[in-house]
């Protein structure tokens, strides 16, 4: 079940190749076979920090499918996760999905880095990163998600609605770590928040010093400033060295290099969260500050672009979250939504991250439709496109004609067709 | 402490501030800041502009700096690049499948155009202009986009004053309400 490589894909590889980006890429491919002479492996030591095979080529891809990312007004420096590949639900950092706006992550020494706490609090307080390791540390699985992602709609548009997309195409905006950090709440304990305080303001240290205003309910109840993702130092494009993880909210709200937080009165209407990241409603009015993203998955395992070798047994596998909590529950259908059976889950299932389900399957080599359904533990279920649209009290072709109505937090269910070839094909509506 | 206990999470918000409150646990961790060290990162402006600083600026003034240190990317004419959006126009889109988001057809708070230009702009240097330049540049754009006169002078107290064409296009209205997805009718990722 090769992933079929198409054109478009190979140009990526050979690209990111002349870039000297994509590592694994660049060096010769010689087929494993008994007699070819396999090239020596690169004489640096593999040892101090290990590097995974040369075969492997798993690779992130430019947020909108190209490589280099385009240039101009819609630039976004950002990358997708190949889910296409994942196995289990920790996204390795290096493969971790990327939304920086078009901004290159600052380079930190985290020696000097500082974390300011100030405004509506009684003891204003600035932390080094060692003193914040000092503190009562906590690790937890959570995923990350960009507000746009699997949206129909542009800047994605192209990409999601090909009918050769792969899962990394369609939904690669979202990744999973193990984050460890301190507690937001007990820092604002320690500063000691005053009454009439109801929100914070979160700000990077980034070029453009990004802004996010979060209300302090969810900071008291369970967002992390975290130093660390898989058991090392967060990576620079994750924030390096110190990030806000504000668990089950769009990605937008989880601040990257994160130098301070004011404690304030009301939200402070920043540049993002009040003209980039509201959702448009037909009637012209928006939807600021949603959020929270709700329940959601996609079977990752066999999906877009790859190829079934043959009639048989294959594990349909794929990952399920939900802003709102734990995976309850999840359904797959192999007849295009007729039928459903319940999936497996695999433990750990935790909160507000990515978990693995699996099914197991007998294609009898006739065409098949794939889809997956996500149930959290607030009994919110992952709606069709239809129940979507009633949800937005829209048409069902307003996902498609909308040409720049930037969607947030869409979850419909989606779809792969299994043609009898064995060929697997995106299902865009 | 608030995060872990469930009696506690079911209080009221007030219950938290109170617990917040408390003398610190952790002893002779972190420090306290200088004056000057919180002034120099204390960059937010909110929709109401009480951190505003001192300085004004008009259009007039803003359009030569924007000439020399803006048009390179937003274009001549404020319309935008391949470097940079644009700045104008828009009007009347943002109810059509084709919506062109800018600072007039868009964006609600004047006071937002003031922290993005001082924080941000122009790229690569954010922070590098003055209080005065900042409020010419905003009143520039806002002059462009038809909401503020020529000569209008723009500072901290004009500034907050500003209507934007758009600030009643967004749901909930009232910034006091956003904070409540229960009461927003909020559910499933979704809100109404």
């Amino acid at each position: 079940m090769d992933p079929k490589q198409s054109p478009r894909r190979r140009f990526l590889k050979n690209a990111s190749a002349m870039a000297g980006l994509a590592v694994g890429a660049t060096r010769a491919a010689s087929g494993q076979t008994l007699k070819s002479e396999t090239p020596k492996a690169d004489p640096k030591d593999l040892h101090a920090y290990g590097e995974r095979s040369r075969f492997e080529k798993s690779s992130r891809i430019g947020s909108l499918g190209l490589w280099p990312p385009a240039a101009g007004p819609s630039r976004d420096y950002g990358f997708r996760t190949p889910l296409q590949n994942s196995v289990g639900i920790i996204t390795p950092a290096p493969l971790h999905f990327v939304l920086n706006h078009g901004q290159e992550p600052p380079d930190i020494d985290p020696r000097q880095h500082r974390l300011l706490i100030h405004g509506m609090v009684d003891r204003p307080l600035i932390f080094t990163l060692e003193d914040l390791q000092r503190l009562p540390s906590v690790s937890r699985l959570h995923f990350l998600e960009c507000h746009g992602n699997s949206a129909m709609s542009a800047p994605n548009r192209a990409l999601r609605m090909a009918e050769t997309a792969t899962v990394q195409d369609t939904h690669g905006l979202t990744s999973c770590s193990e984050w460890t950090g301190v507690l937001l709440s007990v820092l604002l304990k320690e500063a000691g928040v005053q009454k009439g305080a109801s929100w914070l303001l979160a700000e990077g240290a980034d070029e453009v010093k990004h802004t996010k205003s979060i209300p302090l309910d969810k900071a008291a109840d369970d967002v992390l400033v975290a130093y660390g993702q898989n058991g090392e130092a967060i990576r620079p494009d994750q924030g390096y060295p110190l990030r806000l993880l504000v668990p089950g909210w769009q990605g937008i709200s989880n601040v990257k290099w994160l130098r301070r937080i004011k404690v304030v009165e009301e939200p402070y209407m920043a540049m993002m969260e009040t003209t980039r990241y509201p959702s448009l409603r037909p009637d012209g009015k928006s939807r600021w500050f949603e959020s929270e993203h709700g329940p959601k998955s996609v079977i990752t395992r066999p999906s877009g672009g790859q190829k079934l070798p043959g009639s048989g047994f294959y594990e349909i596998t794929g990952l399920a979250w939900s802003g709102g909590g734990a995976v309850r529950r999840v359904e797959v259908s192999t007849d295009g939504g007729r039928t459903w059976k319940d999936a497996q889950l695999q433990d750990p299932i935790a909160r507000k991250a990515h978990t693995r389900f699996r099914m197991d399957w007998n294609w009898d080599g006739s065409e098949a439709v794939l889809q997956s359904r996500c149930t959290d533990d607030k009994r919110e279920v992952q709606p069709t496109l239809a129940g979507l649209a009633k949800i937005w009290g829209v048409n069902m072709d307003y996902f498609q004609l909308a040409g720049t109505v930037d969607m947030g937090n869409f979850n419909a269910i989606h779809s792969w067709k299994v043609n009898r070839d064995g060929s697997i094909r995106n299902v865009p509506v | 402490m608030c995060r872990s206990n469930t009696f506690v999470l079911m209080m009221a918000v007030a219950a938290c501030a109170v617990a917040w409150a408390q003398a610190p646990s952790y002893n002779n961790v972190g420090r306290s800041p200088t004056k000057e060290e919180i002034q120099v990162w204390d960059i937010a402006i909110g929709p109401d502009g009480k951190e505003l600083p001192p300085g004004n600026g008009t259009a007039k003034q803003g359009a030569e700096i924007y000439a020399k240190k803006c048009a390179a990317c937003h274009g001549a004419t404020a319309e935008g690049s391949q470097l940079a959006p644009r700045l104008l126009g828009g009007k009347g889109t943002i109810n059509t499948l084709q919506p062109v988001r800018t600072i007039g057809s868009y964006w609600p708070f004047a006071t937002t155009v003031w922290d993005y230009i001082n924080r941000a702009m122009p790229q690569g240097q954010g922070g590098s202009l003055s209080a005065n330049e900042v409020y010419a540049l905003t009143a520039f754009v806002l002059f462009r986009n038809d909401i503020v006169k020529e000569n209008d002078v723009m500072d901290a107290k004009n500034l907050p004053k500003v209507q934007m064409p758009n600030r009643n296009g967004f749901v909930p209205d009232r910034l006091e309400d956003i904070g409540d997805m229960k009461k927003r009718g909020c559910h499933g990722g979704h809100c109404p």
